[in-house]
């Protein structure tokens, strides 16, 4: 564990994978820290952002090591199944980057259970990784002023899904109907980290 | 209900932001300048972080059409009441049928309007902020709309003991950033000797700053990590972006500083064209500006009884106005006159 001041109001600690990151942050959230606001897990990365008045950051590092000891909580992951048109604007020139047939990118693509690493960019956006390695293509040069909400696009290791229509530099392999977030559900975002995910193609 | 007659440049409600949902996406949002909105909001008898209009560059003309106690604050505009100058940190009694022009901003960049009892809104997520990327809650003030606020007395007027200046080249302290191994050595003093200029490509998101090119010592950018505001990222070309309350709330480029806490609020009154300049300070410098800061908060506000509040009001009328010889005003039944 590295751990990385940020501002006087945040540290980063710096672990060995999303699921690290994942597990820290439940045992953290089943603390009840007062002064922590937000607990937000990267990469493989978990921010702890807190209100220094409240706080003594100094103290809740030196807690770290004991937390981070503790027997994994058992994972709340939940299993999607996701429905997902291959009609997507960028399928033919993945093909080609990847010199696969598309029909091959569409299985290769389908074919392996994800795991949401972590949510960012825009609410609800999974960031999922378990790509097949033959899929890696870099970002759009120019990313695209809108890509349609349910998006479902790929960019080096990772898949996401458009929650709603945003600018984006993501290659659009196909959309999905389904409501990755909407704030008036109980649970806002359908995928959390952690989760699995596997991707069905529609015809 | 007050009706919304005009709706200003970009106004859109605020309060405290949505904390807790960070690792969903969701931006925090909020107010830009949350000590203007704490200022605000205490003058009129609220929670500090109750919700409030926040207007940038210029404010809207709303009709009120019911009582109510209202107060302002951040940058310096150029209200006026009907045709009467409104003086802004203090508590005004506004009564049905009155018309507040907010008028525009000539100092920094955004200012609040408060209402004793707080605007109403439909929380989403915990708050009533306007979300300006993630479009969450509210949508930015359109002209004809009308909006709603508790409306509650106040027992007395008070008025802020020592407003803030908002003028020119602000220094904003900083720490060091954690992505220190990404620049190269001689990076970050350059940085912090130079002057930068907010670039008009900025918002409640972030600002872009123009001028000094940051140069960076590694290229590949890092793994999406959760962010701050009041960091100071450097992308590829060298142009650093201060992350503002709305910020994405996950990123890929090195943090060269971040702001302290209690430099944060200053961040949102800074517009487009304008300077600054940014000084290093350690752990404890910063954990006492912020406890200064908070100190001050609770010591900002007076009591006032209806004559000062008027003579105040006066005073503005009379700055605004060098030509003015004389001038009477009448504030909740008190008369006050000016003579010069």
């Amino acid at each position: 564990m590295n751990l990385r001041f940020v501002g006087d109001s945040a540290v980063l600690i710096e672990l060995r994978d999303s699921v690290a990151a994942q597990q820290l942050r439940r045992v953290m959230l089943a603390e009840h820290i007062a002064g922590v606001r937000e607990l937000v897990p990267g990469y493989d990365t978990l921010l702890v952002e807190f209100d220094p008045l409240v706080l003594d950051a100094d103290k809740m590092v030196s807690r770290l090591p004991k937390l981070m000891e503790r027997p994994p909580r058992a994972s709340q992951g939940r299993e999607h199944q996701i429905e997902v048109h291959y009609d997507g604007a960028d399928l033919e020139e993945v093909a080609h980057l990847t010199g696969l047939e598309t029909i091959e990118v569409i299985r290769r693509h389908g074919a392996p259970c994800y795991s949401v690493a972590f949510l960012g960019f825009a609410p609800g956006f999974p960031y999922l990784v378990g790509l097949d390695r033959a899929l890696r293509v870099t970002r759009l040069k120019s990313p695209r002023t809108r890509v349609p909400a349910g998006s479902v696009a790929i960019a080096g290791e990772f898949t996401g899904i458009y929650p709603q229509a945003t600018p984006g530099g993501w290659r659009v392999l196909g959309h999905t109907d389904a409501i990755l977030f909407d704030a008036a559900r109980a649970e806002p975002a359908l995928l959390l980290p952690g989760d699995k995910v596997r991707f069905r193609s529609l015809p | 209900m007050i009706a919304v007659l005009e709706p200003g440049r970009f106004t859109s409600l605020q309060d405290g932001g949505r904390i807790g949902f960070a690792h969903l996406g969701v931006p925090r949002a909020g107010a830009a300048d949350t000590l203007s909105l704490r200022q605000a909001n205490l003058l009129v008898g609220n929670p500090e972080f109750a919700p409030a209009l926040e207007m940038a560059l210029s404010g809207p003309v709303l009709r009120f059409d019911v009582d109510a106690v209202i107060a302002l604050a951040g940058g310096q505009l150029d209200a006026s009441l009907d045709d009467e100058p409104l003086a802004m940190y203090q508590s005004v009694a506004v009564r049905a049928g009155r018309i507040l022009h907010c008028g525009a901003l000539r100092t920094g960049v955004r200012a609040y309007l408060a209402a004793a009892g707080g605007f109403s809104a439909p929380p989403v997520l915990g708050s009533i902020a306007s979300d300006t990327l993630a479009g969450i809650g509210p949508a930015v003030l359109r002209g004809g709309e009308s909006l709603s606020i508790r409306t509650q007395r106040l027992q007395q007027g008070w008025y802020w003991r020592a407003p803030p200046d908002f003028g020119a080249c602000p220094v904003l302290r900083v720490l060091a950033g954690p992505h220190a191994e990404w620049f190269p050595a001689g990076a970050l003093e350059e940085f912090l000797g130079a002057e930068h200029e907010v670039h008009s490509d900025s918002d409640r998101s972030g600002l872009r700053l123009a001028g000094a090119r940051v140069t960076r010592s590694r290229q590949p950018e890092l793994r999406s990590q959760g962010m701050v505001s009041g960091a100071v990222q450097v992308p590829g070309d060298g142009h650093p972006i201060v992350l503002l309350c709305n910020h994405g709330t996950t990123g890929g480029y090195p943090v060269i500083v971040v702001v302290i806490a209690a430099d944060l609020p200053r961040l949102g009154q800074l517009r487009p064209g304008a300077m600054l300049r940014f000084e290093m300070v350690s752990r404890e410098q910063a954990m006492a500006a912020l406890r200064v800061a908070a100190e001050d908060l609770r010591n900002g506000l007076v009591s006032a009884d209806s004559g000062l509040l008027a003579a105040r009001s006066l005073m503005t009328l009379a700055k605004s106005h060098p030509e003015l010889r004389a001038a009477n005003l009448q504030v909740d039944g008190r008369r006050v006159r000016l003579r010069r």
